[in-house]
């Protein structure tokens, strides 16, 4: 298609389409990834005005230097005891990820996600939040609820849709949902969980409540509506939230660059919608910890809502349906420049003399024995079933719950079910 | 009772649920401190502050979906929608999420929540402010859709749907806010003062969401029509002298089935009134549950009198408008087999 006009001495349009420095077979290369040194991030107050933190969105918030050392004003100070609490939560996500990869592979599920990598920035925000804050994960932050101690059993009879299942088989593998343990309902719709999040906020601020909400989002899915409206009406109505975004690098097979990661900082969204804005080392424990209790302080004294970029690195595919080989050089994850979460907070306590490998040596054993004996009393519970009509729910809840009562259609189609699988039987 | 226009009924079902329930809340577009373009929610700001009624950001993806955390901490959202035209940004917050939120935990969480929304044509909105896309609607698992007609049934709906304890969505008439437009464009418009429906009782009543009502009894002809097209439906057959049973369905889901079934049973016709297109339109179910149950006390195909499927014109308007003479139509080739 050209135009008949003339147009002398213009340049001929073209589409920049980004791509990433390195594709399967290329070295790995993070050179581009600028490293501050940990420690030399200042920390604002925690009552400075959202400009006072517009500088930190092109940093990097780390607390954890390459000895293991906790450095600089962002320090959390945490206990020995907690710091213990927070490593282990981290084991038991990383442990529990694996027998689930493989239970995935052995044919007990359809589907299932590691957060391998990003451990930290659920387990370590979740250890800065209130019990009673109320948290909207995507998901990858099944380490939120590890941290707040829901069973292990029940995540896995969720995975297995099995009879025990919270969900009543559902909802896809991993998308949990505990009201109890303040973890909003997963959704596959990516990125809706951000303005609602936002809405729970206003709403515990309408009734003069305490309790603050969190919201994950992917790096990916920042380029949907529903993230500029979220932090539209979070900055709007100064609501009491938290809105990380997952900055792992890759949706799928697309790099962040294909979402704008290119241009500048994710965190830097911050500036635009004039809230808070934070860019924080997603695989330092330590400086999640701090910056999500920064964040969580601020808006407990009304003072608004804070964007922060975890910066981390899906090292894992996508889910157990990808194969990341296919689209970035192998072993991509182990040459992330800002290292392993669970490692660096594991040499963090041998520093402090907190560790040694007796001790890890007797965690390993006793999560993988907690985790395992988990697994078995799931699978008590069965495991997904697909190639059968021995279902395991009681098939008639497929009509409960569409609404509170059930219309005249629905009971109508639920016993053409029942004649059908009747008739199936015979 | 007081005699009270389709605005003020509605403007009243907010008042006195928000007196009742700390709860409920009003959101929206200029809903605030304005009251709403259509004045809707107006003095509401100021009598239970701004907290509890306020504007939003233009974003009815951000509505809605902030909508549905305000619902999920345990709030009655009340959410305008300034033109139902404008409902689609929030399409996938209402379908992906809002309908299916009770499912999806196993009933751990459920959404009182109603979205309201000025619909229909009949105003010279043009494209952008006469559609009514109710359909795209109750074809989805786990929303309820509720179209007044008159001042009663909207605040008696509108309360019922505020007390729902499931994700609501009210289509209000825009046509009819202010009189019960009978399609005749070239004649006055009267207003609601002089018709029975516009006594509203001042305080708390429900209209039960699921419930049609049969608006005139007949026997020649059962005419199912719902929002602006009950007035049109009315003066049609009163004009062409038709003994005709109109059903106002009030709700669209669920549907009112019994009430349907009876009537048909009786008459033995039917024809399915709507403005909104034709194809893939609400009318199109009615026919196929009409035909599934009423099969052997039908004498003629179900008939349907809709819009027309192009985009709604603006000039043009009279000319698309499912009137009088589209709906007495179809209804004496109803009556002709």
């Amino acid at each position: 298609m050209t135009s008949d006009i003339e147009r002398p001495n213009r340049p001929a349009l073209s589409l920049h389409v980004p791509e990433p420095n390195a594709r399967p077979g290329d070295e790995i290369d993070f050179s581009h990834i600028v490293i501050p040194a940990a420690g030399s991030v200042r920390k604002p107050d925690v009552s400075a005005s959202p400009a006072e933190t517009h500088e930190l969105v092109y940093s990097l918030v780390r607390v954890l230097d390459d000895d293991g050392n906790a450095v600089g004003m962002w320090d959390p100070r945490l206990d020995p005891d907690q710091l213990r609490r927070i490593y282990r939560d981290m084991v038991v996500v990383r442990i529990f990820d694996d027998r689930m990869y493989r239970a995935q592979r052995q044919g007990k599920t359809s589907f299932y996600m590691k957060s391998t990598g990003e451990e930290a920035v659920a387990v370590a925000a979740a250890h800065a939040l209130d019990r009673e804050d109320m948290t909207f994960p995507t998901y990858r932050q099944q380490g939120i609820l590890v941290a707040r101690g829901y069973p292990l059993r029940d995540m896995m009879c969720q995975v297995y849709s099995n009879r025990a299942d919270p969900l009543k088989g559902r909802q896809l593998p991993i998308m949990y949902s505990s009201r109890d343990y303040g973890f909003f309902t997963i959704s596959g719709n990516l990125a809706t969980q951000y303005p609602q999040a936002v809405g729970w906020a206003m709403a515990s601020a309408i009734r003069g409540d305490s309790r603050i909400a969190s919201a994950y989002i992917g790096d990916g899915s920042t380029a949907e509506g529903d993230f500029h409206a979220a932090v539209t009406f979070a900055g709007v109505y100064r609501a009491p939230v938290i809105l990380n975004i997952v900055n792992n690098q890759w949706a799928i097979s697309s790099f962040s660059g294909i979402a704008g990661g290119d241009l500048t900082t994710f965190a830097a969204r911050a500036v635009g919608y004039g809230i808070a804005g934070l860019r924080v080392d997603g695989n330092d424990p330590l400086a999640v910890f701090a910056a999500t209790r920064w964040a969580a302080d601020r808006a407990r004294l009304n003072l608004g809502p804070t964007l922060i970029e975890m910066f981390t690195y899906r090292v894992e595919g996508h889910s157990t349906s990808d194969d990341p080989s296919a689209y970035r050089p192998k072993n991509a994850g182990a040459a992330w420049p800002l290292g392993d979460p669970i490692a660096r907070l594991k040499q963090h306590l041998v520093v402090l003399g907190e560790w040694d490998d007796a001790r890890e040596a007797d965690l390993l054993e006793t999560v993988e024995a907690e985790v395992r004996a988990a697994q078995r009393e799931a699978e008590k519970q069965g495991t997904l079933v697909t190639s059968s009509i021995e279902f395991p729910q009681d098939v008639t809840t497929m009509f409960e719950d569409v609404f509170e009562q059930m219309p005249w259609h629905l009971r109508e189609q639920q016993a053409q079910m029942v004649a059908e699988l009747e008739a199936k039987r015979k | 009772m007081t005699v009270m226009n389709m605005i003020q009924a509605i403007n009243s079902a907010h008042d006195v649920m928000m007196a009742r329930d700390d709860t409920v809340i009003a959101m929206g577009e200029d809903v605030g401190f304005f009251g709403g373009v259509f004045r809707a929610t107006e003095h509401l700001q100021k009598k239970y502050g701004s907290n509890r009624c306020f504007d939003t950001p233009i974003s009815e993806n951000g509505i809605i979906g902030t909508a549905i955390g305000m619902a999920a901490y345990g709030l009655k959202p009340v959410a305008e929608i300034q033109f139902a035209d404008y409902i689609y940004p929030a399409f996938d917050q209402l379908v992906s999420e809002a309908a299916r939120m009770r499912y999806r935990t196993a009933g751990e969480w459920n959404l009182s929540l109603t979205v309201r929304s000025p619909y229909g044509g009949g105003i010279f909105g043009g494209q952008t402010h006469s559609q009514s896309p109710e359909s795209l609607f109750a074809h989805v698992a786990g929303l309820k859709t509720v179209i007044p007609s008159n001042p009663y049934d909207a605040k008696g709906l509108l309360i019922a749907a505020i007390e729902d304890p499931d994700p609501v969505l009210f289509f209000e008439p825009k046509r009819i806010y202010n009189g019960p437009f009978d399609g005749f464009f070239d004649r006055p418009v009267t207003p609601w003062a002089k018709h029975p429906k516009a006594e509203v009782p001042e305080g708390h009543y429900t209209v039960p969401l699921g419930k049609a009502a049969v608006v005139r009894e007949g026997e020649a002809v059962t005419v199912i029509a719902y929002g602006t097209m009950v007035h049109v439906v009315l003066a049609t057959i009163e004009a062409e002298g038709i003994d005709a049973e109109v059903i106002d369905l009030r709700t669209i889901l669920p549907i009112d089935m019994d009430t349907i079934e009876e009537s048909v049973k009786k008459t033995g016709r039917c024809v399915v009134v709507h403005e909104a297109t034709r194809t893939g339109g609400f009318g199109g179910e009615l026919s196929a549950l009409v035909q599934e149950r009423c099969f052997y006390h039908l004498e003629a195909p179900v008939e349907r009198a809709t819009g027309f499927d192009t985009p709604y014109p603006h000039s043009l308007e009279w000319a698309y408008f499912p009137g009088p003479i589209r709906i007495g139509t179809a209804i004496k080739k109803a009556l002709e087999v």
